[in-house]
């Protein structure tokens, strides 16, 4: 990966609400492939950091650039286009459309130009053969289980066809069973995109990140691969707690 | 809604829009001559409905202002011919380029709010609409309003020669006009124009986060609404040679909004049935409530809004909105 310029570089990032700094100058470097962990207790800034990189709340000052593109400034649909999907912290989907519907959005985003109805339906059911809701695609979305919703929700940021995913807690409030099977969709997505994952799942992120950016009040408290952060001690007194902890 | 429909609810969905185009064609030949003008009136209101419901329907938001639109239309068609003899045809697309670039502007200051604030930010540009109507009362006589004469409503090029005072003439305009409003909204309504329409209704954010520009895309719906509105009050004056500032006032802010309710809002057939039921509906009542009760004097007004009132408590969906919901999910 040495040689490879990064996908995304944030630098020196800050946000703050009224007196509340929660993004505190934040660096960060993603390379293109990486699956990257953004973990730190509640109210660490994690949620505001990705909110800036995706466009949905502005920066007060620093930079992000994407793909060597100066982002900052940048509307939120804009950066979609560019390549930057968001799923969200809370399941935001169209709940009164059906689950096709759901996802033509996005793949009639991602298909540049009018291309036939045949294309549009190919393109969808693929990103829902993916996320195994082939057979739900007529069903209403409001009416499909809360772990077929996430679920609904990955296939409409898998549609946009992004070079960089960010998942928002994606596993909160899934059963094992489907936080196994989430798992290995994660890893099967960030064969062809850049993942950015938010998650208090210990066991999803350790099994899943290359990298791991620890966020606490807003700042930076420690980067690095899995078995690095596993073993700082700074991170451990924190949020970690022992070892053990799950 | 659109996408998933197979070949055969395709084929219904064709063959029940061109079915009620037909039968609104052949209807002139039997109506008789009261009910003839009426359903020609009728289906110049049902294009106002069915441009209103591009917007309030399938994007979500409720305008009270469409009356401007609407007489701006009527005016911006009917106030050259009147002071310049300007020839109808001409006058006609200036009706709706003054619609169309007043809802263009008014879309892109309104469009900074949602919500309530929308609605309060379009019925005041309406309410200016309407004074100004009074105010230019020197050329638009306010409330008194102005009537074109025959010669004022004569489109002859050529072979053509049509006369807006012929009853069967107006019918058939009058037709001509709505079949190419209701094939434009079947149109939006099944592009994919309308499915991004329909997610902003659902949850703007989301579709805004799927890289939509929402915007522009709500900006784009109010023109359209706007556009289709400001035909229709064009062809009405035209049509019935009448303008005056009641067109501009808040019923006919309120009126369009009924109509799509009491037909179903996003649906494209809901317009022109819940036009035509609500004149039908307030006529009859009228002549019944007045028949009981010859010393109460009723008017049309209260029988309106008592009609609102029953529809959001027991049939919010409207009536094609609930066929919908039951019986016919195909319907689009």
């Amino acid at each position: 990966m040495a040689a490879v310029t990064p996908l995304l570089v944030v630098d020196d990032l800050h946000r703050s609400f009224g007196g509340l700094k929660a993004v505190d100058g934040v660096d960060l470097t993603v390379m293109p492939g990486e699956v990257r962990a953004i973990i730190g207790p509640n109210g660490a800034g994690k949620s505001t950091l990705v909110g800036l990189i995706c466009g949905r709340i502005e920066p007060t000052s620093g930079s992000i650039v994407f793909d060597g593109r100066d982002i900052t400034s940048m509307p939120a649909h804009r950066r979609v286009r560019q390549g930057i999907a968001y799923t969200f912290q809370i399941t935001s989907i169209f709940p009164n459309l059906t689950v096709f519907d759901n996802v033509a959005l996005p793949v009639q985003r991602s298909q540049h130009h009018a291309v036939g109805a045949a294309r549009l339906r190919r393109g969808v059911l693929e990103a829902l053969e993916r996320v195994g809701l082939t057979d739900r695609a007529d069903q209403t979305a409001g009416e499909l289980a809360y772990g077929h919703q996430r679920l609904l929700e990955v296939a409409m940021g898998l549609s946009l066809k992004p070079r960089l995913l960010i998942l928002d807690e994606p596993t909160q409030g899934l059963s094992d069973g489907e936080i196994e099977g989430f798992i290995a969709l994660v890893r099967e997505i960030a064969r062809d995109a850049t993942v950015m994952l938010i998650e208090h799942n210990m066991a999803v992120v350790m099994s899943l990140a290359h990298r791991i950016t620890v966020l606490s009040s807003g700042k930076v408290l420690a980067e690095g691969t899995p078995e690095e952060i596993r073993a700082d001690t700074h991170v451990q007194a924190a949020y970690l707690g022992t070892p053990d902890d799950d | 809604m659109s996408g998933h429909l197979s070949a055969r609810d395709d084929m219904r969905v064709w063959g029940l829009h061109f079915g009620l185009i037909a039968l609104l064609f052949a209807a002139q030949y039997v109506l008789p001559d009261y009910h003839n003008g009426v359903i020609a009136r009728v289906m110049v209101l049902a294009l106002f409905a069915m441009g209103y419901n591009v917007l309030f329907g399938y994007t979500g938001l409720l305008s009270l202002g469409h009356s401007m639109f609407f007489a701006a239309g009527l005016y911006g068609a009917g106030l050259p011919i009147y002071h310049f003899g300007v020839h109808p045809l001409p006058a006609f697309a200036i009706g709706i380029g003054c619609g169309t670039a007043l809802a263009l502007l008014v879309g892109a200051l309104a469009l900074r709010t949602t919500g309530v604030a929308f609605m309060i930010v379009t019925l005041m540009f309406a309410q200016v609409a309407y004074l100004m109507s009074l105010w230019l009362g020197e050329w638009t006589r306010g409330d008194e309003g102005l009537t074109l004469s025959r010669d004022e409503r004569i489109i002859e090029i050529g072979p053509m020669f049509l006369d807006m005072t012929n009853r069967d003439t107006r019918y058939v305009i009058a037709w001509a006009l709505f079949s190419i409003g209701l094939g434009i909204t079947l149109l939006i309504a099944r592009s994919r124009f309308g499915r991004v329409l329909v997610a902003i209704r659902e949850n703007e954010e989301r579709a805004r986060m799927l890289g939509f520009d929402t915007f522009a895309n709500k900006l784009a719906s109010v023109t359209i609404s706007g556009a289709i509105a400001a035909t229709a009050g064009a062809a009405y004056v035209l049509l019935f040679g009448y303008m005056g500032s009641t067109f501009a006032s808040i019923q006919y802010s309120i009126l369009p909004l009924l109509w799509v309710l009491l037909g179903g809002a996003a649906t494209t057939l809901g317009p022109f049935f819940g036009t035509l039921l609500m004149f039908y509906l307030a006529e009859l009542s009228n002549d019944a409530l007045n028949a009981w009760l010859p010393d109460a004097r009723l008017n049309q007004i209260g029988i309106v809004g008592v009609a609102l009132i029953l529809l959001v408590l027991f049939f919010p969906k409207g009536l094609f909105g609930s066929i919908r919901e039951r019986w016919l999910k195909w319907l689009p």
